[in-house]
């Protein structure tokens, strides 16, 4: 049963990280240049250049040049980066980690947040409550997460509290284990606040309105007519009948996790996939850029596998189909 | 039960801000790239009403402000010299909407000293201006992107919602793909196929170019299930009976409908274009300099002394989420009502 849903799922990723393997190869291919251009290396012997070019496999159609590319890239052989000159894989790997630790943390936050405040709104039956969430979540959302982060990190440098950039002290290796987790849950603070309150408020609209929706149920009716308290009504009751709508939110908001990591990652300096796209597209490092977004893609199908086993293991209509 | 939104508050504000995008030349008092390097990183100038000795003027007036000896890189004000604001006055040569060509501002002052109300910049360049340069810059960006996207999204929409079969197949599988990616990985793995080097126009037009062919995919899938409904409706089958071509049913019975949808997918469409705009500038992949796009006024920001110090460079912000809660509020308040 589960099993089923697994592979039908994988195959579905499978098949998007098709898509963008094939679009990403065909960018890199229309990009010009051409390293044995005969016009650049003028006066050598045409034939070395055509057994330069069939060495490397340049002599061969598009689908052929395609089908060796995808092995080459299945095996973990991303290409070299020339702007960090260093293996693509080896820095994807080291970013792909930071990314996924900053997201790991700020996106529990965010839901816990998000619960917090939907559930209590959804619960107030005077106007005034609602309002205000109203409010507070619609400017929330209307504060783009450029000016969010920006704002976040005018705060800190003012206080002087938190650090403003990167993800390690430059005396690191020097503490020991517990200043060193210290260390890096300061770095974190910033980003992941940034990152939380950019999550947060659409979750919390999505939250309420679920919740609310369940609470105008009758079986709601009959469990408070029978004297059921408020809180263990909620949380026990309500939460788990607004639970497969909202699991299904983990899974949309993925690839929009993905877009405001990668905006907080470059104003807060966190070394993670954001930064070394940026990094290489204005150096033109197209090996990079293709691996870093192919990386991406991986994280959004993997994210969106984890959501549906949560849907699966939260509702038990799916696991009775 | 919640009161539906008001829609006036948010609707004119934004036509306020299109307004002053569309008259930005006139509204600024001066040219946006133009420089006055003995007046680096000015703070806002305070138009005043009451001057030293306490007496009310009319007219309202700045101090002049000389460098301040005491303070490298300071101001001080100077209340002996008074320099009053004056309407319609003329100035630098600009394009009224980009096309006709005039002097006359909506305001200026006496002297010929440059005065800045909002502050100034790295080069001495008057930071209101810029910002309402870089209001037409930023909104139009959106609104031209969105035109492109929603024309795109209801083009491949109508046609496989309405021909169905291998056609809606294929073009679906597109738009899942074009949904599930992450828009700022898609939206920058198209950029860095780009030239990196370009002239603010072609810039710009690239740049719309890109963010609305990348945005086309949810409008697509909105209107195609439209079509799909549209097509078997008793007029449109009728219709059909009667010999009309694919062409005028498309035209006249398919795209019709499909218009409170693509309203509403405008108002999310294109504050998110705007916002896609803001951001690559900001990151550098956009238009250029000395264009001053919100993004490239907001770059200033990474800058430390000037996010510590020149809290002014945070207005841009302060526009940037007015827009954006209008067009929001906007979005909701139509939803309400339709």
């Amino acid at each position: 049963m589960i099993g089923r849903l697994v592979l039908r799922r994988a195959a579905a990723g499978l098949l998007l990280l098709l898509g963008v393997s094939v679009f990403g190869f065909l960018l890199a291919e229309l990009v010009p240049g051409d390293p044995f251009d005969p016009g650049r290396l003028e006066g050598r012997d045409p034939a070395a250049i055509e057994l330069l070019r069939a060495r490397y496999g340049l002599d061969r159609p598009l689908p052929q040049r395609y089908l060796r590319w995808v092995s080459l890239t299945v095996r973990g052989d991303l290409g070299y980066s020339l702007s960090f000159d260093r293996p693509v894989a080896e820095i994807l790997r080291v970013r792909a980690r930071n990314t996924l630790l900053l997201t790991g943390i700020a996106v529990p936050m965010a839901w816990l947040l998000a619960l917090v405040a939907g559930i209590w709104a959804a619960s107030r039956r005077g106007r005034w409550g609602r309002t205000a969430f109203a409010g507070a979540t619609s400017l929330l959302l209307a504060v783009p997460d450029l000016v969010l982060a920006l704002g976040l990190l005018l705060v800190a440098v003012q206080s002087g509290l938190l650090p403003t950039g990167g993800l390690r002290s430059l005396d690191f290796e020097a503490l020991g284990p517990l200043e060193k987790a210290r260390d890096l849950a300061a770095h974190l603070v910033l980003p992941a606040a940034a990152l939380v309150l950019s999550l947060a408020p659409r979750l919390a609209r999505y939250v309420q309105a679920s919740v609310a929706e369940v609470l105008a149920a009758p079986f709601v009716d009959a469990l408070r007519a029978a004297g059921i308290p408020r809180r263990r009504l909620l949380l026990r009751y309500v939460l788990p009948a607004a639970g497969n709508p909202l699991a299904s939110l983990v899974g949309f908001s993925v690839a929009s996790l993905l877009s405001a990591s990668l905006l907080v990652e470059i104003v807060m300096s966190w070394p993670g996939l954001g930064p070394a796209l940026l990094d290489a597209i204005l150096a033109r490092d197209v090996h990079l850029v293709i691996g870093a977004v192919l990386v991406s893609t991986l994280l959004l199908v993997a994210g969106n596998l984890i959501a549906d086993l949560l849907i699966y293991a939260l509702d038990p209509r799916i696991r009775s189909e | 039960m919640v009161r539906p939104t008001r829609r006036w508050p948010a609707l004119a504000l934004l036509i306020a801000l299109h307004a002053a995008a569309l008259l930005a030349g006139f509204l600024a008092p001066y040219h946006y790239a133009e420089q006055d390097r003995t007046r680096v990183y000015a703070p806002p100038t305070r138009l005043r009403l009451v001057d030293q000795e306490g007496r009310l003027h009319l007219r309202p007036f700045v101090f002049a402000r000389r460098p301040d000896p005491e303070r490298p890189g300071g101001y001080r004000e100077d209340p002996g010299q008074r320099l009053a604001l004056r309407l319609l006055v003329p100035g630098d040569p600009y394009r009224l909407f980009g096309v006709i060509p005039a002097r006359l501002h909506l305001f200026g002052f006496d002297g010929g000293e440059r005065v800045y109300l909002l502050g100034s910049d790295l080069y001495g360049r008057d930071l209101l201006s810029r910002i309402l340069y870089g209001a037409a810059i930023s909104l139009f960006a959106g609104l031209v992107a969105a035109a492109l996207s929603l024309a795109v999204g209801t083009a491949v929409g109508a046609a496989a919602g309405y021909f169905g079969g291998w056609v809606d197949g294929l073009l679906m599988r597109l738009v899942e793909l074009f949904m599930a990616l992450p828009w700022l990985y898609l939206l920058l793995a198209f950029r860095a196929f780009l030239p990196l080097e370009m002239t603010p126009t072609q810039a710009f037009f690239l740049l719309v170019g890109v963010i609305g062919l990348i945005g086309w995919a949810r409008p697509a899938r909105l209107v195609r299930g439209i079509a799909l409904s549209a097509r078997e409706r008793g007029y449109v089958l009728a219709a059909r009976g009667f010999g009309a071509s694919h062409l005028y049913l498309l035209l006249r019975h398919v795209l019709p409908q499909t218009r409170s949808v693509v309203l509403t997918q405008a108002a999310i469409l294109i504050p998110r274009f705007i916002l896609a705009e803001v951001t690559l500038s900001f990151l550098g992949l956009g238009v250029g300099e000395p264009v001053p796009s919100w993004g490239i006024l907001l770059a200033e920001l990474q800058k430390v002394h000037v996010l510590l110090t020149r809290g002014w460079f945070f207005l841009p912000a302060l526009a940037l989420v007015a827009v954006t809660w209008a067009y929001h509020a906007a979005g909701r308040a139509w939803d309400d009502d339709a």
